[in-house]
């Protein structure tokens, strides 16, 4: 069951994207959120991390994001070292599990913020998170403020505002977790219609068996105090993926299979 | 990607009567109903037991009175609101300044909080006489005193809506490397609004009260002119009914001051903040 770069994993390059090597997260406190995580992830991958709440994948997140540092080891970006015309780091899209937007912007102001915050023309920018939205399915709501969308609308809007820098790497905190059970189905769907058009790497957390084998290529299986990865499980299924992988015996049995690995990690 | 049909809300409309809210109604008419009643008990009260106008004049007599005497207390009234309006305008612009400046720096803020809590508990009475004597301008005088009245509520308000910005928001523009003028013209600011909306409007009524208070400190001395020195004058020569009108002024001055704040803070916030929603069905 371990082991993730099987033959199936197709995009990945000989150097990972990012590359984090012994890395550990300790608190003040003394909590220990996360202990000696290897990991790798190439350049079009979607890979889940999966684990009960406190196992630190939220941290583990931050830590890629840069938005926390480790205690000990290391994050690497050896795929984009080498490039040497364009910025030396990939471009980050972060989705939060709240949707997180400004209250007082219109959806398309809140779409076009990484941009405006990049020092991007007004002209330009509004045309880019203009199509953001209408890629994500919000065309006709660019004048709309957040309060007059709904809870998915408003997933939808965040997801814009992530891709509208076009990123490398889109980063994704249990994004789905607070919808009702239809919409987190239908944004799962146009998730990976997106990924698989744009061909950016994902990485997304859950707590969720069911939505990490439908979504993934990789689940990092988490266990916590302290916490760490447990093991590593490919997701043998070939995309496109749709409603009718959803209900297929495969997804069930890959289910069965994650939720045997979730319940030996966490009782180990 | 496209989105299901179910998945947009529908916007509901409002009943309305007359152009307003049919909820709006209630909150207009009943106290306007309660005020025509006692209005109504007074004039009857002081017809009917006789009571001589210098002690408590009826409400037709304090009408008429303010009709009368409309040309000198429109002057007065204008000085009062002139230093009003500009004691808030200080108010507001250096509230939100120092609020800013505290926001930047957590050592500016632990430096200097203490001393507006000190500007603010200090009771304004106690000090105008120092102020009216130290400054040469008794209208600069007066617009001190103002504005140490109005300042706190702003100050205080605003420092806390710069300081309760949504965490993941934050994280947001660190990770696409905002500049902190970014963050706080684009993040903070915004956020702090509702909250300096909020001091704003409290801080239009103290600005009045205060230039008041100043006037009557000032009033005493004969060195003012604004609505208060005109109560004194009045209540000198026991002209209760025209003491009376500058107090209705006043009241009324206060209410338009709270009323269009609100306004104000109505129309900044309704597409966005809770509070300037109506809540329907």
């Amino acid at each position: 069951m371990d082991g993730g770069s099987g033959e199936r994993a197709a995009p990945l390059l000989s150097r990972p994207l990012v590359s984090l090597r012994g890395v550990a997260k300790r608190y003040d406190s003394g909590t220990v959120a996360l202990q000696g995580v290897d990991l790798d992830i190439g350049r079009g991958d979607f890979l889940a991390l999966l684990g009960p709440s406190g196992c630190g994948k939220s941290t583990l997140l931050r830590i890629i994001a840069g938005l926390a540092s480790p205690s000990s080891g290391t994050l690497a970006w050896p795929a984009a070292a080498q490039d040497q015309r364009g910025p030396t780091l990939p471009r980050l899209g972060f989705v939060f599990q709240e949707p997180t937007l400004m209250p007082w912007a219109t959806a398309l102001a809140n779409a076009a913020l990484p941009l405006r915050l990049e020092g991007v023309a007004r002209s330009e920018r509004e045309a880019r998170a203009a199509e953001a939205l209408k890629r994500v399915g919000l065309a006709g709501f660019e004048r709309a403020y957040p309060r007059a969308l709904s809870g998915g609308m408003k997933m939808r809007v965040s997801i814009a505002r992530a891709l509208v820098t076009r990123p490398d790497i889109l980063l994704m905190d249990e994004p789905f977790a607070a919808l009702d059970e239809i919409t987190r189905f239908r944004l799962n769907n146009d998730l990976l219609e997106i990924w698989q058009e744009a061909g950016f790497t994902v990485v997304f957390v859950t707590h969720s068996v069911f939505e990490s084998v439908y979504l993934s290529r990789r689940i990092a299986v988490m266990a916590s105090r302290p916490g760490r990865i447990e093991t590593e499980i490919t997701v043998p299924a070939p995309y496109p993926r749709g409603e009718g992988f959803r209900t297929s015996s495969d997804y069930a049995a890959i289910c069965r299979t994650v939720s045997l690995a979730l319940a030996g990690a966490i009782a180990a | 990607m496209t989105l299901a049909p179910d998945e947009a809300p529908r916007p509901v409309a409002a009943r309305r009567v007359f152009f307003l809210p049919a909820g709006t109604w209630p909150r207009i008419l009943m106290p306007l109903f309660i005020g025509a009643l006692s209005l109504g008990a007074w004039e009857w009260a002081v017809r009917a037991y006789e009571v001589p106008h210098y002690i408590l004049p009826s409400p037709s007599l304090i009408w008429a009175t303010l009709l009368r005497d409309w040309g000198s207390l429109s002057v007065s009234l204008w000085i009062t609101l002139r230093i009003t309006f500009a004691a808030l305008a200080v108010a507001a612009a250096l509230g939100l300044l120092l609020a800013v400046l505290f926001a930047q720096s957590k050592w500016i803020e632990l430096s200097l909080f203490p001393y507006a809590v000190i500007l603010q508990v200090t009771p304004i009475v106690a000090i105008a006489p120092l102020i009216i004597i130290w400054v040469e301008d008794i209208r600069i005088a007066l617009l001190i005193c103002a504005w140490i009245v109005a300042f706190f509520p702003i100050l205080s308000n605003t420092t806390l809506g710069l300081n309760s910005v949504d965490h993941n928001l934050a994280d947001l523009f660190r990770l696409y490397r905002a500049s902190r003028l970014q963050a706080l013209l684009l993040l903070r600011l915004p956020a702090a609004m509702p909250f300096f909306l909020g001091g704003l409007r409290i801080s239009g009524g103290l600005a009045l009260i205060g230039a008041i208070v100043a006037e009557f400190v000032a009033g005493t001395g004969g060195r003012a002119s604004g609505l208060a020195y005109r109560i004194l004058e009045a209540g000198y020569q026991l002209q209760i009914p025209r003491m009376f009108a500058a107090l209705v002024l006043i009241c009324i001055t206060g209410i338009a001051i709270f009323l269009s704040l609100g306004l104000v803070q109505h129309l900044m916030l309704r597409h966005w903040h809770e509070s300037a929603m109506r809540r329907e069905g």
